[in-house]
């Protein structure tokens, strides 16, 4: 992780978006999108997890810390989660994170949630399209939460 | 020696000769000037080390857990608020605890003055004023004027919870929370904000003072310090202080009493704060929440609703 693609004439700059997708919609959406043959940006690097109510805050820093260039998180839509009330509880948390990393100034654009359910195939690949223009314009981490010397970690 | 010192004293030692508590916690005068320390008195001997003044700036609820037996506890406002969060969160006996409240006028920051006459080498208070002798010179203030910025807009200076008041009760003006030093910030630029946090986050050593100082940091295993995965690397880097400031604060969303322990425990004088009261806000107006005020209900991340607000984190389509 971490090398950065330069913009040249003919190729074009590609982010490198950590998706963490929830188990029984959005993860099934993206299957969907692939049995489907719909196409989207190679930009998502896809983590499943069993819920978006699995998903720790420091998930997503530590994919920015390693040099993500934006994360996508998505789950079940709210009412329809597998598990009841996970997506509900996480939507707490999902606000909180997204408040907070806006007041510390990283660009809007980087971190983005959605809600895509298991039939929605089409719509993931607009989502995806949708992440990947916004953080291709941003450009490269600029280290709000990029450590330069990832080196000590056991990756 | 003020009513209020006598009252504390006194009590304790009643609550230790009659057997009803195994320790008291409370504050004694510390080693340096204007600088009180918690203090653990088991006998009834002891208690005349006790005191209450406004140098008491430690917020004892993180010790609380701690202690084994029964134990009764000092508490101004913010310490009343985090046993309540401690005890909704199940950390606590509320059998096992007697608390003795105390109403708060605000602590002092030390900083502050330090900024202004160097080291502290003495000093003291009467009647609201505090004179210091510093390395660099000698000063007399208000009481008002080195007030914590904490307390300047605390709202809760009378506990919320206890077993017995001493003192008298203080009026509070404030009905609803003000967060006039958040919402500056957010109305500055993006870049501006960028630069404060990136500032404030070179100043950070890691050295885990805030956490050790939060009443409400009581993870067995606190994420810094997990081997597998392993969140944080041993360095000391400016981004990785933010991972490290931003996973904590997130941790104390919806749950966090501002008592503003933290900040004061801060050598290096990192503005923790900030955060800590943007995340109050956000709570406070998204959730109507405002953790350790009643002992009903739970933190507002353990509870959702069907209309919970969510515009303003969804990607835009």
């Amino acid at each position: 992780m971490g090398e950065i693609q330069v913009e040249t004439e003919n190729k074009k700059y590609d982010p490198k978006i950590a998706a963490f997708l929830c188990n029984w919609c959005s993860y099934a959406g993206a299957d969907l999108a692939g049995v489907g043959r719909i196409q989207y940006p190679p930009t998502i690097r896809t983590i499943r997890v069993p819920c978006s109510g699995r998903i720790n805050p420091l998930y997503i820093l530590k994919a920015m810390a390693n040099g993500a260039d934006g994360v996508l998180v998505s789950g079940c839509h709210p009412g329809d989660c597998h598990y009841i009330s996970g997506n509900y509880v996480a939507r707490r948390k999902f606000a909180l994170i997204k408040s907070l990393l806006t007041y510390v100034g990283l660009e809007e654009d980087r971190v983005n949630f959605s809600w895509v359910s298991a039939a929605e195939g089409g719509r993931f690949a607009e989502v995806v399209k949708g992440v990947s223009e916004r953080v291709g314009a941003l450009g490269p981490n600029k280290g709000v939460f990029k450590v330069d010397d990832g080196g000590a970690t056991d990756e | 020696m003020n009513k209020i010192i006598s009252d504390i004293r006194e009590t304790a030692r009643q609550l230790l000769a009659d057997g009803k508590v195994d320790v008291v916690i409370g504050y004694e005068k510390g080693s340096l000037p204007l600088k009180a320390t918690p203090c653990f008195v088991h006998s009834a001997q002891e208690v005349d080390s006790l005191i209450w003044d406004e140098t008491c700036e430690n917020n004892l609820a993180a010790f609380v857990a701690k202690t084994p037996g029964k134990k009764a506890i000092v508490a101004k406002g913010c310490d009343s608020r985090a046993l309540v969060v401690l005890l909704q969160e199940n950390q606590l006996v509320r059998d096992d605890l007697y608390i003795i409240g105390v109403s708060c006028h605000g602590v002092i920051d030390q900083r502050k003055i330090g900024a202004e006459v160097g080291e502290i080498l003495e000093a003291s208070i009467t009647d609201g004023k505090i004179s210091v002798k510093g390395m660099e010179g000698d000063k007399e203030y208000l009481f008002a004027e080195v007030k914590d910025a904490t307390c300047q807009t605390c709202r809760y200076p009378n506990p919320v919870i206890e077993d017995l008041h001493l003192g008298e009760l203080i009026q509070v003006s404030q009905d609803v929370a003000a967060f006039a030093d958040v919402a500056a910030m957010e109305n500055k630029s993006e870049s501006e904000r960028q630069e404060y946090f990136k500032e404030q986050m070179s100043k950070c050593i890691r050295c885990y003072a805030c956490r050790n100082a939060c009443p409400l940091c009581y993870c067995q295993e606190c994420f810094v310090d997990c081997n597998s995965p392993r969140w944080l690397t041993g360095g000391v880097d400016r981004a990785e202080n933010l991972l490290f400031q931003a996973g904590r604060v997130l941790h104390l969303a919806g749950r966090c009493v501002d008592c503003g322990a933290c900040s004061r425990a801060c050598l290096q004088g990192v503005d923790i704060r900030a955060l800590n009261r943007k995340m109050t806000k956000d709570v406070y107006e998204m959730y109507n929440h405002e953790s350790g005020i009643s002992e009903e209900g739970k933190p507002a991340l353990n509870v959702y609703s069907a209309n919970d607000p969510e515009e303003q984190f969804l990607v835009k389509e």
